[in-house]
């Protein structure tokens, strides 16, 4: 295992960050272009901090939550009845009317967005207290029927006038520019791994590597596992909000857990235990299911037409993909390992070695 | 409320109580087993509602009964060969994850197969005639249900206490690792577990479908997830414990329906499931288990 020196990673990193923002800005400036890549580049940023958010919970501290789903919904309704606009406030609740105190309740943008994590933190808090006691997949189930709660919740008649119900809620303003998707998720996400590699991560990664003897060292379980439950849902809101913007429209179906899944699979397939993995798993994810997209179109081979081609079989072969890696290949892309300019330098020192060597000595000898 | 009216929603609970009671079983015989919350078991009673319209497109009800029971064996039974045996020695996670692989999967693969429209099920037509008691009225399936329930459910009981596969299993569930020591032949003994949880699927499947009349991809979630909340209700592990469960949730549910609170009546499930964990999470009937350490 070789080493890179600091400064070369330093120039390595500022360069990718460079080299994304002018990809960006190229693709955000030939719009008309290419809106359908960075509709899905954007899908997956969001998709990302969702990721590292339940990584953050499942793969570090080991609370197998299942409650994504609710928490997005809280930020992303926090998000949207705020920042649609007060003047076509009338036309979206046009059947019930809205709530007295929110007809003229609005935030800028970034700030709904921080309320919507907090929100969701909030009612993290609260249902953290009791469900936090319960171990492994009791947990797991009974966090995945508080999402089916609040998504109950949402849908009520009885909050018509504050959620409009069943009917959704409809012309959220979009994002003002791509790259607020991008930086807001960034930001989130450096924030965890922030989170991650003080103090208190290590005390997660303990917690989740061994109850007993963490407690043993000293660290206070409940307030620890509360503080990963909180942060990570804070962080669900968040992107939350986020996927409302970037969807435009909302309602309660927007939230089953169907999407709690898909966010599982994602941490699942870039591996559980990393936070780099959950970001790559989420745009490989996002962006697999549009590069399958050749599957849902009929395939015609001289004059012959392929039976299995029609809609729909694009997704049974994503699944299979999908089992595949459950089944085969449980650590995922990253399994517990982090991207490091070091790991891919010595990828490509082990794989690409003879043809970077001079010819000289024994190397030549192999080669030949 | 009048006492006809009352009657009436008793008897709709208690026949929904009696599909879900079927399905929850599969549950808690698999987690008594495996420990795992089989989460595919929803989607397979959903597949046992596509193979029903599918065999009766072809064959009359009685031929088409059988065939659905036993396409139903095979798929449950294909499900454990292919995404749990594999992970037998995995952390429980996997499993889990496996399952929920498989759900997905069963998902896609029917709207792929079937469309996500929701097609019509077929109605078997003696199961649909009514019933005038009084003032009540009732379609046969209503009352067959709960009874045909309470039927199958004492046969099970029996297997399991007065048989030697039956004994096999409560010796597994008992303690997985000793019980194999012993000679038992786990690979076995679970497959019988999924084909007896598969087969009574298949049953609530029919029961619930002739009242529901249509299936669509995703009908079989959200009463695959109810039914687990039954059987925790009950307390896993259980089969008794599994039928009351199943009985309560179907009940509760059609009074807050009759209530006017039927977009509360999913909620309902899981707030009781809250409930229970919180103050009793051994369940109704489950045993007192101790963590070790």
């Amino acid at each position: 295992m070789k080493k890179l020196d600091q400064k070369t990673k330093i120039i390595l990193s500022v360069a990718l960050v460079v080299v994304a923002i002018l990809g960006l800005s190229y693709l955000d400036a030939n719009r008309s272009d290419y809106s359908y890549a960075l509709s899905i580049l954007e899908r997956s940023a969001i998709y990302a901090v969702v990721a590292v958010a339940m990584n953050l919970l499942t793969g570090f501290t080991g609370l197998f939550s299942l409650g994504q789903a609710g928490f997005m919904a809280i930020g992303a309704y926090t998000v949207a009845i705020l920042t649609i606009p007060v003047e076509s406030r009338a036309a979206v609740y046009y059947i019930n009317g809205i709530a007295d105190g929110l007809a003229n309740a609005y935030l800028p943008l970034w700030a709904a967005l921080i309320l919507a994590g907090i929100f969701a933190a909030f009612m993290g808090l609260l249902i953290g207290y009791p469900v936090l006691r319960l171990k492994s997949d009791y947990l797991a189930i009974a966090t995945l029927g508080f999402s089916e709660i609040i998504r109950a919740f949402i849908a009520a008649p009885q909050l018509d006038r504050i959620t409009n119900g069943s009917y959704g809620l409809k012309s959220i303003p979009g994002f003002p520019s791509t790259f607020m998707v991008f930086g807001v998720s960034a930001l989130c996400i450096l924030l965890m791994v922030m989170i991650l590699r003080s103090s208190y991560g290590r005390a997660f990664k303990a917690i989740r590597e061994d109850e007993t003897a963490a407690e043993a060292m000293g660290i206070n379980l409940s307030k620890h596992k509360q503080m990963a439950f909180v942060i990570s849902c804070f962080f669900t809101g968040v992107s939350g909000g986020m996927l409302a913007v970037y969807m435009r429209s909302i309602d309660s179906k927007s939230f089953q857990i169907g999407l709690t899944f898909d966010i599982l699979l994602i941490v699942v397939l870039g591996g559980i235990g990393s936070v780099t993995g959950s970001v790559f798993g989420a745009f490989l994810m996002t962006a697999g299911r549009e590069w399958l997209r050749f599957f849902d179109n009929p395939l015609v081979v001289g004059g012959f037409s392929v039976p299995l081609f029609r809609s729909g079989f694009r997704m049974v072969i994503f699944s299979l993909i999908l089992m595949a890696v459950v089944l085969y290949y449980r650590k995922g892309l990253m399994g517990t390992r982090e991207f490091s300019w070091d790991g891919i330098y010595n990828f490509l020192r082990k794989h690409l070695y003879l043809r970077w060597r001079k010819p000289s000595g024994e190397e030549v000898k192999r080669d030949v | 409320m009048a006492i006809n009216t009352l009657l009436q929603h008793g008897l709709t609970g208690i026949s929904l109580g009696g599909a879900y009671a079927l399905i929850a079983i599969g549950y808690t015989m698999v987690y008594g087993i495996l420990r795992l919350i089989n989460f595919a078991h929803g989607d397979i009673f959903m597949m046992a509602g596509y193979f029903m319209i599918f065999a009766i497109a072809s064959f009359p009800w009685y031929v088409a009964v059988p065939i659905v029971l036993i396409a139903t064996i095979l798929l449950g039974v294909l499900i454990e060969r292919v995404a749990y045996k594999p992970l037998r020695s995995a952390p429980r996670m996997s499993i889990m994850i496996s399952a929920i692989g498989v759900s997905y999967l069963l998902q896609n693969l029917a709207t792929y197969l079937f469309t996500a429209l929701p097609r019509g099920y077929p109605s078997i037509p003696f199961l649909k005639k009514i019933f005038q008691i009084g003032e009540l009225s009732a379609s046969l399936v209503t009352i067959i249900t709960p009874v045909l329930t309470l039927v199958l459910v004492y046969l099970l009981i029996l297997l399991i206490n007065h048989s030697k596969i039956g004994m096999a299993m409560r010796a597994v569930s008992k303690d997985f690792e000793t019980s194999q020591l012993m000679g038992i032949k786990i690979n076995q003994v679970i497959s019988v577990t999924f084909v007896v949880g598969s087969l009574l699927a298949a049953i609530g499947s029919i029961l619930y479908f002739t009242d529901r009349m249509t299936v669509f991809p995703f009908s079989g979630m959200l009463p695959g997830l109810k039914c687990f909340v039954a059987a925790v209700l009950g307390g896993i592990g259980s089969i008794p414990g599994a039928v009351i469960g199943g009985f309560i949730l179907g009940l509760g549910e059609t009074a807050l329906v009759a209530m006017g609170y039927s977009t509360f009546s999913d909620a309902f499930t899981f707030a009781i499931l809250i409930v229970m964990l919180l103050f009793r999470p051994t369940g109704l009937f489950g045993e007192k288990v101790t963590d070790k350490v």
